[in-house]
């Protein structure tokens, strides 16, 4: 069994490979559900029901979008350049625990500056910290040749006992009755709603705004070049004279910084403060959407609200039919290993000799 | 302090969980140090680990004898394995990518599987373990079960195995030079399949160790990182089984010190103890960079007649 390039890569299989893959993933997870017992149809109504069925709905799922544009961004920026940042988790935590450590009602009053300065200290200081974060593992890549994914990896779980200690410790929020949770954001640092009487707040826009952005860096700016060259060919890419260390730990930076961003807009914009459980791995599903749009940062936004719907509809779903809301993990899973082989698969044909 | 460390190194027991925790690393590490010596990352690991010690636990808990509930978890370790072959070996997909997809995957089929099998449950159904080999007389090993007797034989089978024996020696080629052991007349897909699935067996062992041996039931989290520890202490043991068995071993003796120590601290936070593994993990491969010893085709596809 081996692949063989297609002569011509026609178009229309590049548009038709997505589509093949929704609809193999639709089939597996089928299964899932029939063995759960529940009726296929009535489960798969409930769920897109969930995701996009009423103005609620729509609210929560765009809600639930808004980080993960941010994580998916983050895995876009730094895939593009073969850096495998897979530490977005911890960097979206250790962003929410600067947010608050800038932001935070310590002791009830809390930094004595205005908010229209305060606001903007502390989405730097978020993304200063997540870029922070990841510049140490992007250091030991390019200067000792440590493999960033498991740096990377190690470092979630260190960020995240980092965390539990702050909040049973320095900014545990004396007012939360035993609850591991920080001090509070002051009122006026949280973002406004977007939509009356929902959940859905101003970050998205600005989520929405970084990915216009970065689809034109990556598609007009020299930086865009620089690193497309060196996540396709680094020593090619120095051999035309781009600094490939630079460029990675630049990619490293802003890949850090975007997830460490995704924390403070969560606790600015839902939460208001920082608990264990504020993020259920929208860090990991950043790197499934970052694939779902084939590192496209436009196409990062659709990913991210697709598999932001999956998630809310499956928790509407399970109140509805006994299937487990596990279901939307194992959507999740399925569709981003059939997206990667029918992408291969419209470029490549398989020979079984 | 350090009275209260020499206190806990003179003490049975201690020794004793150094070996029970070293079990799990032992089996993973052997895996993904079979698969990386064929040249292929699995980061599928953990994903692997979480189904094994579902599968594992669950073929018991259905009416399985205990080793019947391993044979389970070594299989599906293999099904996934297969899965991971698939797609980084014949279509040369990211290993990288590949290897969080299985993970993903793994890990959520099993939660999935879990709930599915126990809709509400308040306390996790429990079977009962392997026991301890108390007639073997031998000081600590007679407080380990017979999957850690497994795990301490595996690790010269494997050398044996990749040293001394052709199938060992495609492996090896198939991992540092794909072209050449082509022209040798190797098919290097099917070397490389091989290996994979094998090592994927012992991941899932790994996991059923958790479930079967060191507790009594299935809990969501309980993998906690063990996998990807076991992919950095791969590359802490140089890709040798007997250096990895060290690894394996150091690595417990520091995490059950941290457990121990954490116990008789006051007002310190625990956290930093439990910090203590994955900072060590790091450190190791940190110190090790410089004269890691890659296998030369390591996440390299192999593409007949390519260069």
């Amino acid at each position: 069994m081996r692949l063989e390039a297609r002569g011509e890569v026609s178009r229309f299989m590049l548009v038709v490979a997505p589509f093949a893959a929704v609809a193999f993933t639709l089939l597996v997870s089928s299964l899932f559900v029939a063995w759960a017992g529940a009726p296929l149809g009535r489960t798969y109504a409930l769920i897109l029901d969930g995701g996009f069925g009423s103005r609620f709905a729509w609210s929560e799922t765009l809600t639930r979008a808004t980080p993960l544009i941010l994580t998916g961004l983050s895995a876009a920026v730094a895939f593009r350049a073969r850096f495998y940042n897979i530490g977005a988790e911890g960097q979206l935590y250790a962003g929410a625990l600067a947010a608050v450590a800038v932001g935070g009602l310590h002791g009830g009053t809390g930094f004595a500056a205005h908010p229209a300065l305060l606001f903007p200290m502390m989405m730097a200081a978020a993304m200063l910290a997540g870029a922070l974060l990841l510049l140490v593992p992007a250091l030991l890549r390019t200067r000792l040749g440590v493999d960033e994914v498991v740096t990377t990896l190690l470092l979630n779980f260190i960020v995240l006992l980092f965390v539990s200690m702050l909040l049973e410790g320095p900014m545990k929020d004396p007012a939360a009755m035993g609850w591991p949770q920080s001090v509070a954001l002051g009122d006026d640092l949280q973002l406004g709603k977007l939509i009356e009487r929902t959940r859905v707040h101003t970050g998205l826009l600005w989520a929405v705004a970084l990915a216009a952005l970065l689809w034109a860096i990556f598609k007009y700016s020299t930086f865009g070049f620089a690193v497309r060259a060196v996540g396709a060919n680094p020593r090619g890419a120095a051999f035309v004279g781009v600094p490939v260390q630079w460029t990675m730990i630049a990619v490293a930076l802003i890949s850090g910084a975007l997830a460490g961003l995704a924390g403070a807009i969560e606790v600015a914009g839902r939460t208001g403060y920082v608990t264990l459980d504020m993020s259920p791995g929208y860090g990991f599903s950043g790197i499934v959407i970052a694939m779902l749009a084939g590192l496209n940062p436009l196409a990062v936004v659709a990913a991210a609200v697709f598999i932001a719907s999956v998630l809310v509809g499956a928790d509407s779903m399970s109140r509805g039919v006994a299937v487990p809301t596990y279901i939307a993990e194992v959507i999740v899973a399925i569709s981003l290993l059939s997206m990667l082989v029918a992408t291969t698969f419209a470029r490549y044909r398989l020979r079984w000799h | 302090m350090l009275l209260d460390i020499l206190q806990v190194l003179g003490n049975a027991d201690f020794w004793a969980a150094v070996l029970r925790i070293a079990t799990p690393l032992i089996f993973g590490t052997l895996g993904v140090l079979l698969c990386e010596r064929a040249g292929v990352l699995n980061l599928g690991i953990e994903g692997i680990m979480v189904a094994g010690a579902l599968a594992g636990w669950l073929a018991v808990y259905l009416g399985g004898s205990l080793w019947v509930g391993v044979i389970v978890a070594a299989l599906t370790g293999a099904a996934f394995g297969l899965l991971h072959a698939f797609l980084t070996v014949p279509l040369a997909l990211s290993q990288h990518v590949a290897g969080l997809g299985i993970t993903l995957f793994a890990t959520s089929v099993s939660y999935y599987a879990y709930r599915v099998s126990f809709p509400n449950v308040a306390s996790p159904p429990t079977i009962e373990p392997f026991a301890e080999m108390a007639g073997l007389g031998i000081p600590i090993l007679a407080k380990q079960t017979p999957l850690t007797l497994l795990a301490l034989t595996c690790v010269p089978l494997l050398a044996w195995v990749l040293y001394r024996t052709p199938v060992g020696l495609a492996v090896r080629m198939v991992g540092e030079n794909p072209a050449a052991a082509e022209g040798q007349g190797l098919d290097v897909n099917v070397v490389r399949t091989g290996a994979i699935v094998a090592g994927s067996a012992l991941m899932g062992v790994a996991g059923a160790f958790l479930t079967l041996s060191a507790f009594n039931a299935f809990f969501f989290n309980m993998v906690n990182g063990r996998g990807w520890i076991c992919v950095a202490l791969v590359v802490f043991a140089s890709w040798r089984p007997g250096k990895a068995l060290l690894g394996a071993l150091l690595f417990a003796f520091f995490d059950a010190l941290q457990l121990r120590l954490q116990q008789g601290s006051d007002g310190f936070p625990y956290q930093v103890y439990l910090m203590l593994p994955y900072a060590l993990s790091i450190l190791a491969l940190v110190l090790v960079a410089r004269r890691a010893a890659y296998p030369q085709a390591l996440m390299k596809p192999y593409r007949k007649g390519e260069r």
